[in-house]
């Protein structure tokens, strides 16, 4: 029928438009599940918009750019490495997946270090800062915790996701002419660059 | 059928680089404004620069741009929900529940 029915004789069935059909349509319930807290954030934003300006003072603005820099550019290098595997540059595809891999694991120290000071203050359910806080604030810092962990736990989730990517690129499994896990890894890694995007000017850039 | 996702001509590593150093720039930007007090504008501004940031992510990274127009579809049927729900959310604030 077509040339690639003919080159995967023999072979398991592939369908890769169908495949990425699959994971954008996985990656916008993934959207939906973040839209529902942003919606929920709004709102109680909108009704304390004062407590939530004095508590977003309290995170730190420079480890959150940082982290942000950190995301976009292990997204950029997700995707140089998705073209770098189509010009058989398969070494270099590996390298920048592995990049990827660190910046990651650097986004998630950050975030520990801030975690960590937070939770230090008594910033934390029924932690004993708690109840100095406005109601506002502890709204804030709830939503702060669930949010950025949802998040986290997405980046943790996707790192896991790139290194199956690693394995399979030097097992051969992924190769210039047939890539699309890959490019599904890479479609989950760009999701959570694009939630952070957004949390991170509406929880560290209120003032 | 699922050739033509393979035939399309990515875009070069000079473009993503571009895209890139946009984002950047976008969240340097983003972060300095916040430094301003813009009053009610400052929610408005760093949402309009999020809703780029994340434009060129989905066109240029997640390929949106050259990509079969049904992923459009998806992700405008995603957004219309969401904004509906948003919309209505607000309704609800606004009359139903005037706190202040």
């Amino acid at each position: 029928m077509n040339n690639e029915a003919t080159i995967n004789h023999g072979h398991a069935h592939r369908d890769d438009l169908g495949s990425k059909m699959g994971m954008w349509l996985f990656l916008l319930t993934e959207l939906l599940l973040f839209g529902g807290m942003f919606i929920l954030y709004a709102s109680y934003r909108y009704m304390y918009a004062d407590n939530f300006k004095v508590a977003a003072m309290h995170l730190d603005t420079l480890i959150g750019s940082v982290n942000t820099i950190l995301l976009l550019t292990s997204s950029l290098t997700v995707a140089l490495s998705i073209a770098a595997l189509q010009r058989k540059q398969t070494r270099f595809s590996v390298y920048l997946l592995l990049f990827t891999i660190v910046a990651g694991g650097a986004f998630l120290v950050n975030k520990y270090f801030e975690w960590s000071a937070k939770i230090g203050h008594g910033i934390y359910p029924k932690g004993p800062e708690m109840a100095n806080l406005s109601d506002g604030e502890v709204i804030f810092y709830g939503l702060y915790y669930v949010m950025t962990g949802l998040h986290a736990l997405h980046v943790i989730v996707g790192l896991v996701f790139i290194g199956f990517m690693v394995v399979f690129i030097l097992k051969g499994k992924q190769t210039f002419d047939n890539f699309q896990r890959l490019e599904n890894a890479g479609l989950y890694w760009h999701l959570v660059d694009i939630i952070w995007i957004f949390l991170f000017p509406l929880f560290y850039l209120i003032h | 059928m699922s050739e033509n996702t393979h035939t399309q001509q990515h875009p070069g590593y000079g473009l993503y680089i571009l895209v890139w150093a946009g984002l950047v720039g976008l969240t340097t930007i983003t972060v300095a404004l916040a430094g301003f007090n813009l009053a009610g504008l400052t929610v408005v501004t760093a949402l309009a620069i999020a809703i780029v940031k994340s434009l060129l992510v989905t066109n240029y990274f997640m390929h949106v741009r050259t990509d079969s127009p049904v992923f459009r579809v998806f992700i405008f049927v995603c957004i219309a929900i969401f904004i509906v729900v948003i919309v209505l959310t607000f309704f609800d604030l606004t009359y139903r529940f005037p706190l202040k």
